[in-house]
C-alpha cells in the first residue's frame, strides 16, 4: 500500500469577485521510502501541492474536495489538534529559504528541543544529545557548538543543512522538500542534494520534491509529476520521462533548456506565459501555446491517459511522434 | 568574429580593485586592542585586481557563486560604483574618472539590464514614459514624433505590441517586464550592454524567449554584451568568452568552448561538475570541501586554497597570477603551472 495517496485534490482561493480554482483534481500515490519530483513554472501548483498536504493553506484558499490519504489516515478530515501530531513529526517540510524556516533570535539548539519536546516526551538534556546526533548525520563540524549559535552566525548552506536536520528530527515517513536549494549557489546546492538523497535512502524516508530544475529532478527521484496551470499534465518515470517527453508542454520544458541546443543557435522556445489562474483557457489549458493544437483542443479536457512511458493528458499524443509542429501565433 | 585580434578591445578593465567599508563614521571606527585603544577600518574586498578586456562584438560572461563580485564589476564598468584603484578604459577613453556630463556620452553607449524587472522599472510611469525618458534625455534634439517612431520600432523588435504603450508594469507577467526593460535600454542605440543576471528571476520557458531576444539584438544592433550570471547552462550557450570569478578575483578566464571541453581551474572544475544534468542518474559532482574565506579578511595567497584540493606551502603564500596556457585560455593555479592536477 501506498504511503501518502491524493486523489482528485482540488484547492481553491475564494476572491473576492470570483473562485479561482489552483488545483484542478490532482491524483498521484507515493511508496514508502519513494522519491518524487514535482516540476513545472511558477503558478503552476507545485507549492500549492505541498501545502495542501500538510494543512498549510492559508485563507483564502481552501481544499475544495478531495482525500489526502497518509499511512490510512484521511488529512483533509483531521481536526488542527490531530493534525499537530502529524505535521512536523510523521511528515516534515524543508522550506526555499532557510533564513526564513529559522527563528532568528532562538539558537539552534533552542530550536531543535523545542521540536522534540514538542512532539515527545523528553528531558532538555535528551533532547540536546538527539540533536546533536542528527547535526553530525548532516555532516555538521563541531555540533555542540552549533547548538549555542544563532541562524545568522552561519552560512546559507549550513542554514539549510540544518534545517534538513530538524526535518529529520522526529524520523518522519515523507519529507515534502519546496525548492530547497533555490537560495543557494551550485556548488553547495549539489552537496545539499547529494546529503538529502543519501539520507533518504539510508532512512527509508519518502520525499516529495518540488523544483523547476529538470536537472536536480532527473538526479534525486524515480518518478516524476509535470504541473501545468494546476493540472497534472504528464506523469511517470523520471527517466522515461526525461528520454522521452510525452506532452508537448513537457517537451517545450526541456527543448527550451540551453544545454538541448547548440552554443550560438536559437533556442527552442515555447511562446507566451502561464496563463493567470483567473483566466485558465477552456478545454487543454496549454492549447494556446501548443505546436501541436487542433480545434477540439479547445473544447475537450484531456485527461491522463496512458501513452510510451508516462500517463499524459493530450488528446493529441498519438498523434504527435513523427509530426512537425505548427507555428503559434500567440498574442 | 572577423579580423578581432587586430581590433583594441572595446572595454579595457585594468587592475580594477572595489572595497566597501564596513565601519562608518569615526565610533565604529575605534576598537579597543590589547588594552590599548586604536583606529581601526574593516573593509569588504568585493573586486581585487580584475583584468579584463571585452572585444567588440563579442559576449564575455562573468561566472562565480554569489559573493564573488561579479554584480561589483558591473556596476563599477556602468559607471554606478567608482573603482576604488585601477581603471576603465571605454574605445581607448578611461571613463572612471569622468565627471558626470562627461560620462553622459558615455551613458548612452553603455546600456544596462537588471536581475528584476519588477524592481527595475518604474511603478508608477507607464510603459510608454519608461521607454520615451531616455530617448528624451539622450536626444533632446530629437521631435516628439521622432522618439514616438524610435519607442514604437524598438517595442515592436522586443516582441512588445505598441498598442500596450500606455500600461503601467504591473500589468505584464516577469518575461514581458523582462522585455520592456530590454527595450528600454534599447532606445537609445547603445553598443554595449551590460547584463546583471538578466534571466535569474524568470521561468524557464521564459529564459528561453529572452535569452533568444537577447542573441537577435546582438546579431541585428551590433551589439557586445557583457553578461552576468550564476548560470553556467546559460553561459555555454550564450557566451563568447567566460571570466570565473572567485572572490574578486580571476580564476579563468578563457574561449566557452575551451572552458566548458578543458577547464583547468580546480574551482572552474568543480563549478562545472555540480550542474545538474538531464543525463545524471545521481548526484555527481567534485566535492569542495573546507570553508570560505570571507571578502573582509581576505586570505593571503591563493583566495581559493582553503577549499582546494591540490593547495600546498606555496599555494598559502603567493597569490597565483592569470598565466597564458597553450590553448589560448588564462589560468591563475600553481597546481595547474606545477603541472600537479590530473586531466581528465
Amino acid at each position: 500500500m501506498s504511503l501518502l495517496s491524493v486523489q482528485g485534490l482540488t484547492v481553491k482561493f475564494a476572491m473576492r469577485n470570483n473562485t479561482v480554482t489552483a488545483l484542478n483534481d490532482i491524483s498521484f500515490d507515493i511508496g514508502q521510502g519513494e522519491r518524487v519530483g514535482i516540476v513545472g513554472e511558477s503558478g503552476a501548483g507545485k507549492s500549492i501541492t505541498g501545502f495542501s498536504i500538510l494543512n498549510l493553506l492559508s485563507r483564502p484558499g481552501y481544499i475544495a474536495g478531495g482525500s489526502i490519504m497518509f499511512d490510512g489516515q484521511d488529512l483533509t478530515k483531521l481536526s488542527d489538534k490531530q493534525f499537530r501530531t502529524i505535521r512536523g513529526n510523521r511528515i516534515a517540510m524543508i522550506f526555499q529559504d532557510p533564513m526564513v524556516t529559522l527563528n532568528p533570535v532562538l539558537t539552534i539548539g533552542q530550536q531543535m528541543v523545542e521540536q522534540l519536546q514538542a512532539h515527545r516526551r523528553v528531558s532538555r538534556k535528551d533532547a540536546e544529545i538527539i540533536a546533536v546526533a542528527k547535526l553530525r548525520e548532516v555532516y555538521i563540524p563541531a555540533p555542540e557548538e552549533r547548538l549555542k549559535q544563532y541562524p545568522h552566525e552561519l552560512s546559507g548552506g549550513m542554514r539549510q543543512r540544518i534545517v534538513i536536520a530538524i526535518a529529520l528530527l522526529l524520523d518522519p515517513q515523507l519529507i515534502i522538500a519546496d525548492e530547497p536549494t533555490t537560495a543557494l549557489d551550485v556548488t553547495i546546492q549539489a552537496d545539499i542534494m547529494e546529503l538529502l538523497l543519501e539520507l533518504c535512502e539510508s532512512n527509508n524516508v519518502s520525499l516529495i520534491l518540488i523544483t523547476h530544475d529538470l536537472g536536480v529532478v532527473s538526479q534525486m527521484t524515480q518518478r516524476m509529476l509535470v504541473m501545468y496551470a494546476g493540472r497534472i499534465i504528464e506523469t511517470g518515470g523520471t527517466r522515461e520521462i526525461i528520454n522521452d517527453p510525452q506532452h508537448p508542454y513537457t517537451q517545450g520544458l526541456i527543448n527550451a533548456l540551453p544545454q538541448q541546443t547548440l552554443p550560438g543557435e536559437k533556442l527552442r522556445q515555447i511562446p507566451g506565459n502561464m496563463p493567470a489562474l483567473s483566466a485558465i483557457p477552456p478545454g487543454c489549458p496549454f492549447h494556446p501555446r501548443c505546436g501541436y493544437a487542433v480545434p477540439t483542443c479547445r473544447t475537450v479536457r484531456p485527461e491522463l491517459r496512458r501513452h510510451g512511458g508516462s500517463d499524459v493528458a493530450c488528446i493529441e499524443v498519438e498523434r504527435l511522434h513523427g509530426t512537425t509542429p505548427h507555428k503559434v501565433d500567440y498574442a | 568574429m572577423k579580423n578581432e585580434m587586430t581590433q583594441t578591445p572595446l572595454l579595457q578593465i585594468d587592475a580594477l580593485e572595489k572595497r566597501f567599508a564596513l565601519d562608518h563614521g569615526f565610533l565604529e571606527t575605534v576598537k579597543l586592542r590589547k588594552g590599548r585603544i586604536r583606529r581601526e577600518k574593516r573593509e569588504v574586498h568585493a573586486v581585487n585586481g580584475l583584468t579584463l578586456d571585452i572585444k567588440r562584438g563579442e559576449a564575455l560572461c562573468i561566472v562565480g557563486e554569489s559573493g564573488c563580485g561579479k554584480s561589483t564589476v558591473a556596476r563599477l564598468v556602468a559607471g554606478l560604483l567608482n573603482p576604488s584603484n585601477g581603471s576603465i578604459t571605454y574605445d581607448g577613453k578611461r571613463i572612471d574618472t569622468l565627471t558626470r556630463r562627461e560620462m553622459l556620452p558615455y551613458r548612452r553607449k553603455m546600456q544596462m539590464i537588471f536581475q528584476n524587472p519588477y524592481a527595475s522599472l518604474n511603478p508608477r510611469m507607464t510603459i510608454e514614459q519608461a521607454l520615451t525618458e531616455p530617448v528624451k534625455h539622450h536626444h533632446p534634439d530629437l521631435s516628439a514624433q521622432g522618439v514616438r517612431d524610435k519607442v514604437v520600432e524598438v517595442m515592436r523588435s522586443v516582441g512588445v505590441d505598441p498598442a500596450w504603450a500606455p500600461r503601467y508594469p504591473h500589468e505584464f507577467s516577469g518575461g514581458q517586464r523582462q522585455r520592456i526593460a530590454i527595450a528600454r535600454a534599447l532606445t537609445v542605440d547603445p553598443e554595449f550592454i551590460i547584463a546583471d543576471e538578466p534571466i535569474s528571476a524568470l521561468d524557464v520557458s521564459i529564459q528561453a524567449q529572452v535569452l533568444n531576444l537577447m542573441l537577435e539584438a546582438q546579431v541585428e544592433r551590433g551589439l557586445t554584451y557583457l553578461f552576468i550570471t550564476h548560470d553556467l547552462s546559460v553561459v555555454q550557450h550564450f557566451g563568447t568568452r567566460v571570466a570565473v570569478l572567485y572572490l574578486g578575483t580571476l580564476c579563468e578566464l578563457s574561449d566557452t568552448a575551451t572552458l566548458f571541453a578543458n577547464p583547468k581551474h580546480p574551482y572552474t572544475r568543480a563549478l562545472l561538475s555540480a550542474v545538474p544534468k538531464l543525463d545524471d542518474q545521481a548526484p555527481n559532482h567534485i566535492r569542495l570541501r573546507g570553508e570560505i574565506p570571507t571578502p573582509i579578511d581576505m586570505p593571503q595567497g591563493c583566495p581559493f586554497r582553503s577549499r582546494c584540493t591540490y593547495a600546498n606551502d606555496r599555494c598559502a603564500v603567493e597569490r597565483p597570477v592569470p598565466a597564458p596556457q597553450p590553448d589560448g585560455s588564462l589560468v591563475a593555479c600553481h597546481a595547474v603551472e606545477e603541472d600537479r592536477i590530473e586531466t581528465v
